[in-house]
């Protein structure tokens, strides 16, 4: 390379693109029931699993899922993990988290990354350990004012 | 790490919420995206950009096909062999065809109107893209009219400089 | 499967933090190398196909166009393929079929990823998706839930788990140390990994795969192309992919069926039976240490539940009966689109005796392997030196 004046250079910048997503009538549906506290999920006429968050159709039958259930609102841990590092947009107050994906009662699946587990000390990491477990019961805890998304759900308590 | 981009972040949030989507009648979720980015230049367009804080346009030369290609580039994209002949341009040129941009989009980096041009300066084998302006923009059909004829373009520097391809203001047509 | 295909050549670039160089350079340093190692010019090749993670990564949009020149691609087709993590073998088989099925003998397979130049975790965890798998933690949290998933299903000790997953870091750690374009280079005891900070529960710092910038090539001939151009070609003996559903609680993420319904298709196209046996050496794709031991119970080398044990009793480290990942695997280099990629020609290397000093003796049948999404893609291509 011919001759440089300097080291070569980085340039930063901030990427912002504004979006607007539509949630589509199952998910608004979905999402309404939670403004209500419940938690809605739907069935599959093929195969009869009951699927949380609702869906339109079944992922494995592919057959539109029309029938609506009110599930409930305890299940048992299915997995968990202790989240303890920060990246963009995360700050050092908003950590440690327990993400966990939670059976419930009555429904085909687990719940997915929406769940946190919460209601105690979690920055006490030795407390965490011995308190949340595989197959451990849990409850959900609802925000006082709901805006009809998934932080509606606070958080989800264990029962002892 | 976090802690800085924080504070950014409160900044700029203010910005990107200023902007609204045309009202739709379902439901929708507005999910914006705000994410840091930092790009190496390498070396080559250090050196190309570090030419315009001095108000000198580089080019460079394949030793294979001999073309000259503006932007500097690190390789022929022909040849696929290193460019290593550094060549200071001459700052005027041909126009090779150009565009009025009359409407607006979010992150627009000029406000409209504006002249986008290919500028294909003397000694270069390509065409450089870029604004074309100095003259009132506000009525397409004398813009149309004054287009049609121009046929050379010099370089005009912006004041301040910071190393970027807006070192150079705009073409104004000679 | 169509007609044979081979690896006539692979370059990569010097992984880890690059600076140095900006993007599209980068992608070039990898396909300068693919040429000089296959002995063939630009000319000689009839398609490209490009693969790297979404460009909202690097915050360039379609970047195979930002690369047009970089890959060289003026004046020939060109396809993208992205699945996430597992775009390197998704780009992989892509070339594969489109050298198989007839239609290019010579087809240049190229992945990238230049994660300094973006927040990666932030990246990803902002353009996964707004309504419902949202929540802080990240690529780790998706992996350390399904490892406690695993461990959970198969009773396995949470302290057996621990040891197992320290020895496969450091055993990728000892491969970094021995492959000079490997980004992480550094030598750690199984004390240093079990006692690192935690990052996701149960991952700590250590078995976690690093953020680094690479690119990644390789060139794909058909038969008779390879045996023409190339003195030792690496022969393509099976090729399998499997996608899952999207919610990660849909189904059983112990019993990885992706992983196990892709490697099932390999295994019966390569005509293997007994995969600990045959294979001579594994690049398994392993960002998390935990997720390895899944891997391989799902891609067949140990029974369902005991990976833990073979791992303790060293079937897997170098000089056992199955190395895997003797170039580090993605714990010491993952640029995440070009990880996949970088599998194959690893595996391309290992079986043409091209390893230099991670080299494992006498190599002849290797399988390579990659993983995207949030578990939900599965891809494996196995390389041999026999037709």
């Amino acid at each position: 390379m011919a001759e440089q004046k300097e080291k070569p250079r980085k340039v930063g910048a901030m990427g912002m693109v504004p979006y607007e997503m539509a949630l589509g009538p199952t998910w608004t549906k979905f999402f309404e029931g939670f403004k209500e506290k419940k938690i809605l999920g739907t069935k599959c006429n093929k195969c009869g699993r009951v699927l949380v968050p609702a869906r339109p159709f079944c992922p494995r039958c592919f057959e539109p899922m029309e029938e609506w259930v009110e599930v409930a609102q305890e299940g048992t841990i299915v997995t968990w993990s202790y989240v303890n590092y920060t990246y963009f947009g995360v700050t050092p107050d908003m950590i440690p988290v327990i993400g966990a994906t939670i059976k419930l009662d009555g429904v085909d699946c687990g719940t997915g990354m929406w769940t946190q587990i919460s209601g105690f000390d979690i920055k006490d990491f030795e407390l965490v350990t011995k308190k949340v477990k595989v197959g451990a019961r849990v409850k959900a805890v609802w925000r006082r004012k709901r805006q009809g998304n998934f932080r509606d759900i606070d958080y989800w308590k264990i029962i002892e | 790490m976090a802690e800085k981009y924080k504070l950014i972040k409160d900044l700029i949030r203010l910005e990107i919420e200023d902007f609204a989507f045309p009202k739709k009648e379902y439901r929708t979720s507005r999910h914006d995206t705000v994410l840091p980015y930092n790009w190496a230049l390498g070396p080559t367009w250090t050196r190309f950009f570090d030419g315009l804080k001095e108000e000198k346009i580089f080019g460079t030369k394949c030793k294979k096909c001999n073309k000259v290609l503006v932007p500097a580039r690190t390789f022929c994209p022909s040849c696929y062999e290193d460019m290593e002949e550094w060549i200071e341009l001459p700052q005027e040129g041909s126009v090779e065809t150009w565009c009025l941009v009359n409407y607006k989009y979010y992150g627009q980096v000029k406000k409209p109107p504006y002249i986008i041009g290919q500028i294909r300066l003397d000694k270069a084998n390509c065409s450089l893209t870029h604004f074309i302006g100095g003259f009132d923009l506000s009525d397409p059909d004398k813009v149309r009219r004054k287009m049609k004829t121009v046929s050379r373009v010099k370089a005009v520097w912006s004041k301040e400089k910071h190393g970027d391809i807006y070192d150079i203001a705009y073409f104004k047509p000679i | 499967m169509g007609r044979a295909v081979a690896v006539i050549g692979t370059g990569q670039t010097k992984h880890g933090r690059r600076d140095d160089l900006s993007y599209p350079d980068l992608v070039r340093e990898a396909v300068k190398k693919v040429f000089e190692d296959a002995g063939i010019t630009p000319k000689d090749v009839d398609g490209v196909v490009y693969g790297s993670m979404p460009s909202m990564m690097e915050g360039m949009a379609y970047n195979h166009f930002y690369f047009a020149d970089a890959l060289r691609v003026v004046g020939k087709p060109l396809l993208r393929t992205e699945t996430c993590g597992s775009t390197g073998q998704s780009v992989a088989h892509t070339a594969i079929h489109w050298v198989a099925s007839g239609m290019a003998d010579v087809v240049l397979a190229v992945t990238s990823e230049k994660e300094h130049e973006g927040d990666a975790q932030a990246t990803m965890m902002t353009i996964l998706e707004p309504f419902l798998q949202v929540v802080i933690g990240g690529a780790p949290l998706a992996f350390s839930l399904q490892s406690r998933e695993w461990m959970g299903y198969y009773h396995i000790d949470d302290d057996k788990a621990r040891e197992a997953a320290s020895i496969v870091s450091v055993d990728s750690h000892d491969g970094g140390l021995k492959n000079p374009l490997a980004h992480i280079r550094v030598k750690l005891t199984k004390e240093d990994v079990s006692k690192a900070p935690i990052i996701t529960y149960p991952v700590r710092l250590y078995d976690v795969c690093p953020v680094s910038d690479g690119a990644c090539a390789v060139i794909f001939a058909s038969e008779e192309k390879a045996k023409k151009i190339c003195k030792k070609p690496a022969w393509v003996k099976g090729i399998g992919f499997r996608g899952e559903e999207y919610f990660i609680g849909d189904s059983n993420k112990a019993v990885w069926q992706s992983t196990i319904e892709a490697s099932k298709e390999a295994y019966k196209e390569a005509g293997i039976t007994n995969p600990l046996k045959e294979l001579d050496v594994a690049e398994v794709y392993n960002p998390f240490s935990y997720q390895e031991l899944m891997f391989l119970e799902c891609l067949g080398f140990c029974p369902p539940g005991e990976a833990p044990d073979y791992v303790i009793k060293g079937t897997f480290s170098p000089g056992g009966e199955l190395p895997c990942d003797p170039s580090g695997g993605v714990l010491c280099t993952n640029p995440i689109g070009a990880a996949g990629l970088i599998r194959v020609a690893e595996a391309a290397l290992q079986v043409t005796g091209k390893a230099g000093e991670h080299q494992v003796e006498g190599a002849k049948l290797a399988l390579s392997h990659a993983m995207g999404g949030a578990e939900q893609f599965n891809g494996i291509t196995i390389l041999g030196s026999e037709l």
